[in-house]
């Protein structure tokens, strides 16, 4: 009788609509926060929190963004590189150019500047599906990118053609550069993706949400029942791409302290997240956190496992590694499409009438 | 959904909607030929017919999905050459598919609150909240969608997706979604196909109290003659897309043209 759900009976529909109705899930969602807010920054330092942490965080919160518009909205995007590089691009361009701004409203406006790309590109692809609208997005990922390169403006006109962070605060902390305190930066990532998590699921779980699945579930159906269907795949490519704007100016300021369009930003970015919420679950909030869990952390595991613990070469292990990467997102595509989040929920309902299977 | 008095008895009601000469064709597939007919406020109107008939292509017609090369269609008093689906939608003609077309991946509970989308107007930053007016209006309309679910008596599927419920139920769930709508036009593509007896059983008698409680105009394609029989005030009979009778399920029943499209007497 560990999770149970039977046995409540709920006086509202009120109780009912409370973002997580099981009691044991409010509490597990608190016990992580409490460990993630107080535990770990105990235990942190550059090499956790460059290594494993920030990357984590921050991917999990490019693969929310990409759910909403693949997962829940049905419209599947190759362009995620490419929406990461104009939040990149952007946070420095917002960053050089009005140096008092606080990094909360850099981190807003470069998310504005990428919902707003996202719209563009966005536009021409309404009246397409399928494979042609994977087509089109390939193409944004690959025009964003050349521009990048091709446009010295973007990049102040530096020798390098590369980006490098300049020191900002976000409230009076430091928070970018390697001189900022990597517990502050860990902090400071985490309270931005605690909250765009939170969002993402009030929106899901809510009008906007229902809307975005009709489209993705029968559009025409939905149609008949008075949702616009331009409407809502425009606002879920202009929200999916604050999203990812907003991961992209973090991978870029907070993470790396510096960034070069194709070698940060490229194609097998694109791919990376699509797979993280292949893995973690299409349509799933907690599915993106577990799909980008496994795919920063798999490696890190598997190096260790396999250079340090089995003396392999790291060629080797790398090889492996991308083998193994194939396999599994093979076996997710054809035997478990909503991914983790998906296994997560059968262990729970198995827990739920344990001891008593019937 | 204001109940509304059964109209039924009142002999001149009035014309909810009046298609007019209305021509269909994909191609060189003549799917409606010259077809006129009307619905009155408050009726249960049959459309019959053999397969291929052109009984859903009508209904696309109505509610926007086909156009109409020829004719008119004139709903609430206003003439059209052709309807457009969210005007359809927003100016109350709701419908089911033949073939159920749910979002599969979504929720019973889930899908008969998309039926609410056109009334529920709250934007997306108090959505990300989900406070306020955002929370407000969630709670309103999830308690019309409860009144829904009680009346079609699917209460224990509330939170299963509806993808994985048997085809009977999934139709009822269709047919929640589109009450959710509110709708003054009910359109029912074939609600009590492939449904076992019991099942047939319990749609007709939602039907009867849509019509009777909430005084939904309904208009309904079904195979089975018993069914119509029971239910229908008029009936429209349809074959090889032209209207070959129009009258009482009596005065159809005993239509010769009809008797001999039921038992393919050849024409032309
Ligand atoms: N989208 C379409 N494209 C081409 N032909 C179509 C289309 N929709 C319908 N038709 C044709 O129009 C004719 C009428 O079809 P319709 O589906 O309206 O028949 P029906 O009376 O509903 O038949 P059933 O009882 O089998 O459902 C058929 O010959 C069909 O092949
Ligand atoms: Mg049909």
């Amino acid at each position: 009788m560990l999770y149970r759900e039977s046995g409540l009976f709920k006086t509202s529909y009120a109780a009912d609509q409370v973002i997580f109705p099981i009691p044991q899930d409010r509490w597990g969602i608190l016990a992580i926060l409490a460990i993630a807010f107080v535990g770990v920054p105990l235990i942190m330092d550059d090499y956790w929190a460059n290594a494993v942490f920030i990357p984590f965080l921050i991917y999990s919160l490019a693969a929310l963004g990409l759910n909403i518009l693949t997962g829940y909205c049905g419209q599947l995007s190759l362009g995620t590189g490419g929406f990461l590089a104009v939040g990149g691009y952007s946070s420095y361009k917002l960053m050089t150019s009005f140096p008092e701004l606080d990094m909360l409203l850099v981190l807003g406006g470069a998310g504005a500047t990428t919902a707003l790309v996202g719209l563009l590109f966005g536009l021409p692809c309404l009246r397409i599906k399928g494979f042609y609208l994977v087509v089109a997005t390939l193409a944004a990922q690959f025009f964003i990118i050349w521009l990048f390169y091709k446009v010295p403006w973007f990049y102040n006109y530096n020798a390098t053609g590369q980006i490098s962070v300049v020191p900002r605060e976000a409230l009076g902390f430091l928070v970018t550069t390697q001189r900022a305190d990597p517990v502050v930066r860990y902090l400071f990532v985490l309270s931005i993706v605690v909250v765009f998590a939170l969002a993402a699921k009030n929106m899901v779980r809510g009008r906007f949400g229902r809307m975005w699945m009709a489209i993705r579930d029968m559009d025409i159906a939905a149609e008949l029942i008075g949702i616009r269907p331009y409407m809502m795949k425009l606002t879920a490519f202009a929200v999916s791409s604050f999203y990812i704007g907003v991961a992209g100016a973090l991978i870029f300021a907070v993470w790396l302290g510096a960034a070069e369009s194709g070698e940060t930003y490229g194609i097998d970015e694109s791919f990376l997240v699509l797979f993280m919420i292949i893995v973690g679950g299409l349509g799933s909030v907690l599915g993106s956190f577990l799909g980008a869990a496994f795919i920063v952390l798999m490696p890190i595991g598997l190096k260790n496992l396999l250079v340090d613990g089995f003396g392999m070469t790291a060629v080797l292990a790398k090889h492996i590694e991308i083998t193994a990467f194939g396999v599994l997102i093979i076996f997710f595509l054809i035997v478990e499409p909503h991914g983790l989040a998906r296994l997560w929920q059968i262990i729970k309902e198995k827990l739920r009438l344990w001891p008593y299977p019937h | 959904m204001n109940a509304a008095p059964n109209k039924k008895a009142n002999g001149k009601a009035e014309t909810l909607l009046s298609v007019e000469a209305v021509s269909l064709s994909f191609g060189g597939v003549k799917a409606i030929r010259d077809v006129s007919f009307d619905i009155k406020k408050g009726e249960i109107r049959a459309i019959i017919g053999p397969n291929g008939a052109g009984k859903t292509s009508m209904l696309n017609v109505i509610n926007g999905f086909y156009h109409p090369q020829e004719g008119t269609i004139t709903y609430k008093g206003k003439t059209r050459n052709q309807m457009r689906p969210h005007v359809a939608a927003s100016q109350g003609i709701a419908r089911t598919f033949q073939n159920v077309a749910l979002f599969k991946g979504m929720t019973t509970l889930d899908n008969i609150m998309s039926g609410r989308a056109l009334r529920m107007k709250c934007n997306i930053f108090w959505q990300m909240l989900y406070y306020g007016p955002a929370k407000k209006e969630e709670l309103e309309h999830r308690e019309f969608v409860e009144k829904i679910i009680d009346f079609l008596e699917i209460q224990h599927i509330r939170r299963i997706p509806v993808g994985k419920l048997p085809y009977g139920l999934q139709k009822r769930v269709e047919l929640g979604r589109a009450l959710a709508m509110e709708p003054d036009l009910l359109l029912l593509d074939e609600p009590m196909a492939g449904m076992n007896l019991e099942e047939k059983e319990d749609m007709c008698r939602f039907v009867v109290d849509v019509s009777e409680q909430y005084g939904t105009t309904i208009a309904l394609i079904e195979h089975d003659m018993g069914v119509v029989m029971d239910l229908a005030d008029r009936v429209v009979v349809l074959d090889y897309g032209r209207k070959i009778a129009d009258g009482t399920p009596k005065q159809v029943q005993n239509n010769q043209d009809v008797i001999d499209a039921y038992l393919g007497v050849s024409h032309d």
